[in-house]
């Protein structure tokens, strides 16, 4: 903890994502209505209406409320789908790398099927496939996106498991679940949690993509959605793509930041040369 | 009259006048050397006012523990301490001048040429990528030395001389070709490259076995006496400060304890700690009594019958290597009874634990445990008979889990099979005592502790399982003489007053001597010699074992007239 607070990267990381958490917790507070209402002239300037400091796009529909509530949407899917990836790699690393033999060329060999998709595309695909919505898009994110943790998880299984202290546990006559999830599990967690962060801004990138392209859920407000719809405005309100451009960078920056710290601040090697 | 003033002044410097080095001057003399650890450390200084001589022709052994600072003045004269870590006063003086004034070029001039080093690991000091030829050749190449066509001849004289069989098709082979003692040979050629006149040696045989390491021994008395060069020799082993100390040094915590001639150290011990070293150096048992404990006619616990482990490497396109690591084993066991099984690396001891407590698939044979074989049994099966067999591993870093709490770590397994968490947790608090931890050991983590005392808990996770056989594997090896004689004899009370069968794997003769009732040579994967410890030590009948027996280091000397002979004379 001493680590990451000392790492300045981090702690300015931490800040901003807190700031976007603020941001997407007190949305409604800002506009009780749904920003997909019009509520005011299209195409209003920035910094020109109090009530609308970003402005209005061009169905007069409020930039800031876009933001925020755009912002929910952006870390839910990012974490959800996240969630779900580490969860399923986790699994099928764990298996893969604890029994070894035909069990593990099986998952490995399932793994490198899906490595060998380029990931944007076969996200466009499954979402395609299921209709746009909040569940199918996690699910293609998290579909496209466990792969590494798999492999991850199975290459620490495959070194703890050599340890002594596993082989302790299964002289003891513990049971091989058992085993997986409370001896070595908590021994390869700082990796997964590093890898994770760090999928979490992929995600919420990917997110943005589909949006951009026409994939979002079309109940949601979304930033890649926002810099879709302004992109023919492009010439007239540039900065109408600006501001959800600059929401993307932010987040995604902030928790990258923090990926950088935590792997930092759990990597043994780093730790003399920190202090 | 100089010279006689010369020769008094030496005199004062050097108290053991009987010493015929003490005449000439010191080849390195250090002189109230301090290095300061950063703080927040467990001492304030990593070595403190620390002052030896070197001489020409002479051994001299740094002896001491982990930790005492042994490795760190051998690191300051070659200039290999970590930035973190600055001699704060003293001097290095070789040949009278001063190294730690030194610049940074004049000390890489001297590296190789005058002061060699050769390392404890000869497995990673050796670059993978290069041949033998050319890390030898790159030596004289950066100091210039024996250009044009000399220089291959020099390296083929240097591998001939380190006694390397075939040195010019040596030149050309990959270190992974060689095995560990022949990687040392190597390094001890590069070492000599250039005729240095003070070599370090910084634990260069603890890595190697037992047989190899009386040759390395050998080679390095040989090379001192033919080419008359100074040798510092660090090492945590006594046997080996027998074999071939001219005079040793004894550190504790940083501090120089004691120094002189080898054979006063060893002989008779002065101070206090190197007193309590020599004390817990292992020997051969002085008590027949020891071997009532276990009762001939009991029938026994544990019978292996014909036992085969075989390990084949190579897949579809190379070639096949088929390794027999057990072959055809057989030996038998009885309640409250020590069967040692000794070897070099690679003579299967380890994997004969490995395939009794099922961690590795057998490919032929019986394991008659308590009347049943349980070679077959599946692994569901056999678990919860697992609690029957326990084992102790050899690395007390790693056998512990670091997330778990020490009363975590021992009520784990039993929980594992059974008993309640209330009723676990009270004999974890026991055997804690038992193993003479204090109970607050309970809620604290492994990294808490030092490699004894998690050698310990380790005994205690093993006990907590109530076995009726005990495998530990090379179980004290990582561990210092004198925690290692400690973890011994409570190995052996807990043992007894439990009536356990204790298998004890180790390469270490001192150690298998002290412990076991009886004991099993192996070599490649097969039993050579079979018998109690006083027959196999005494008249060893295999080649093999009289050939292991031989290389023991320090056989001649006998640390317990040192201790006795000490004891009656401050009585």
């Amino acid at each position: 903890m001493h680590r990451f607070a000392a790492n300045r990267g981090a702690v300015i990381g931490l800040i901003l994502l807190v700031l976007v958490l603020l941001c997407a917790s007190l949305a409604s507070l800002w506009s009780a209505q749904s920003p997909w209402a019009m509520v005011a002239q299209p195409l209003l300037a920035p910094f020109f209406d109090h009530a609308y400091p970003l402005g209005t796009d061009m169905l007069g529909r409020d930039i800031t409320a876009g933001l925020l509530y755009g912002a929910r949407v952006s870390l839910m899917i990012g974490m959800l789908s996240t969630l779900a990836a580490v969860v399923f790699g986790i699994a099928v690393g764990a298996v893969a790398g604890y029994n070894g033999g035909w069990v593990d060329d099986l998952l490995m060999r399932c793994t490198e099927f899906f490595q060998t998709i380029p990931q944007l595309a076969m996200a466009m695909v499954l979402v395609a496939i299921f209709k746009p919505s909040l569940y199918s898009i996690v699910g293609a994110i998290s579909m496209v996106s466990w792969p590494p943790v798999a492999r991850l998880v199975r290459s620490e299984f495959m070194s703890l498991k050599q340890r002594e202290f596993v082989q302790a546990a299964i002289v003891s006559g513990q049971t091989p679940a058992r085993i997986i999830v409370s001896q070595i599990l908590p021994n390869a967690a700082s990796p997964i949690i590093v890898t994770a962060s760090l999928m979490t801004a992929t995600a919420i990138l990917t997110e943005s993509a589909l949006s951009f392209l026409g994939l979002g859920d079309r109940n949601l407000m979304s930033w890649g959605y926002m810099i879709g719809a302004s992109r023919t405005m492009l010439r007239e309100a540039p900065l109408m793509s600006l501001w959800p451009g600059l929401a993307i960078m932010l987040t995604v920056l902030a928790i990258n930041l923090i990926g950088e710290g935590l792997n930092d601040a759990f990597n043994p090697q780093l730790r003399k040369r920190g202090t | 009259m100089p010279s006689i003033r010369n020769y008094v002044s030496v005199e004062l410097n050097h108290p053991m006048s009987n010493d015929t080095n003490t005449r000439t001057e010191p080849l390195l003399a250090i002189r109230n050397l301090s290095i300061a650890l950063p703080k927040g450390g467990d001492r304030a200084y990593a070595l403190h006012d620390l002052s030896y001589d070197i001489h020409a022709g002479e051994i001299l052994c740094i002896v001491g523990e982990s930790g005492s600072g042994k490795s760190m003045s051998a690191n300051a004269i070659i200039g290999l301490l970590p930035d973190y870590l600055r001699p704060e006063q003293g001097q290095i003086l070789f040949n009278g001048c001063d190294l730690l004034k030194q610049p940074e070029e004049v000390l890489r001039g001297m590296r190789g040429q005058d002061i060699a080093m050769i390392f404890q690991e000869p497995l990673s000091a050796l670059n993978p990528l290069l041949t033998i030829g050319e890390q030898i050749t790159e030596v004289m190449r950066v100091h210039h030395a024996y250009p044009g066509a000399a220089r291959q001849q020099r390296v083929l004289d240097l591998l001939n001389f380190v006694g390397l069989p075939d040195p010019a098709a040596l030149c050309h082979a990959w270190p992974f070709r060689l095995s560990g003692g022949q990687r040392q040979r190597v390094m001890i050629a590069m070492a000599l490259a250039l005729e240095p006149k003070l070599l370090i040696a910084d634990e260069p045989t603890t890595a190697l076995d037992v047989t190899t390491q009386a040759q390395i021994l050998e080679l390095i008395v040989r090379i001192q006496r033919e080419k008359g060069m100074g040798v510092m020799f660090v090492t945590h082993d006594f046997g080996v400060v027998a074999e071939i100390a001219d005079r040793v040094a004894v550190m504790e915590k940083g501090l120089l304890v004691e120094q002189g001639t080898a054979q006063q150290v060893l002989n008779r011990p002065r101070h206090p700690y190197t007193r309590r070293l020599i004390a817990a150096v292992p020997r051969h048992r002085h008590d027949p009594g020891a071997a009532l404990y276990s009762v001939p006619h009991d029938k026994p616990l544990l019978q292996v019958e014909n036992l085969r482990k075989t390990y084949i490497s190579g897949g579809l396109f190379g070639k096949r290597r088929v390794v027999h690591a057990v072959d055809d084993v057989s030996f038998s066991i009885r309640r409250g009874e020590t069967l040692g099984i000794v070897g070099g690396s690679g003579s299967g001891k380890s994997t004969i634990g490995k395939c009794l407590l099922k961690l590795t698939r057998i490919d032929g044979g019986r394991m008659l445990f308590d009347g049943e074989d349980i070679a077959p049994l599946s692994e569901t099966q056999f678990r919860p008979k697992r609690q029957n067999i326990q084992m102790i591993f050899q690395d007390p870093f790693a056998s512990l889990n670091p997330r778990h709490t020490v009363g975590r770590i021992l009520c784990d397994g039993p929980m594992a099979n059974g008993v309640t968490r209330r009723l676990a947790e009270q004999r974890a608090r026991q055997l804690l005592q038992l193993v003479e931890m204090d109970a607050a050991a309970f809620d604290r983590y492994p990294g808490e502790f030092s490699g004894g005392q998690r050698q310990r808990i380790g005994i205690a996770r093993a006990l907590a399982m109530e076995p009726q056989l005990i495998v530990a594997d090379e179980a004290v090896s990582a561990l210092d003489v004198s925690v290692q004689a400690q973890v011994l004899r409570l190995l052996r009370e807990v043992q007894q007053r439990l009536r356990i069968a204790l298998i004890f794997i180790t390469h270490d003769l001192h150690v298998a001597a002290q412990i076991c009732d009886s004991l099993l040579v192996m070599q490649r994967g097969r039993v050579v010699e079979q018998g109690p410890p006083a027959q196999i030590f005494d008249a060893p009948r295999d080649p093999y074992t009289q050939q292991l027996i031989a290389s023991m280091p320090g056989r001649d000397w006998d640390p317990v007239a040192a201790i006795a002979e000490d004891a009656t004379r401050h009585v």
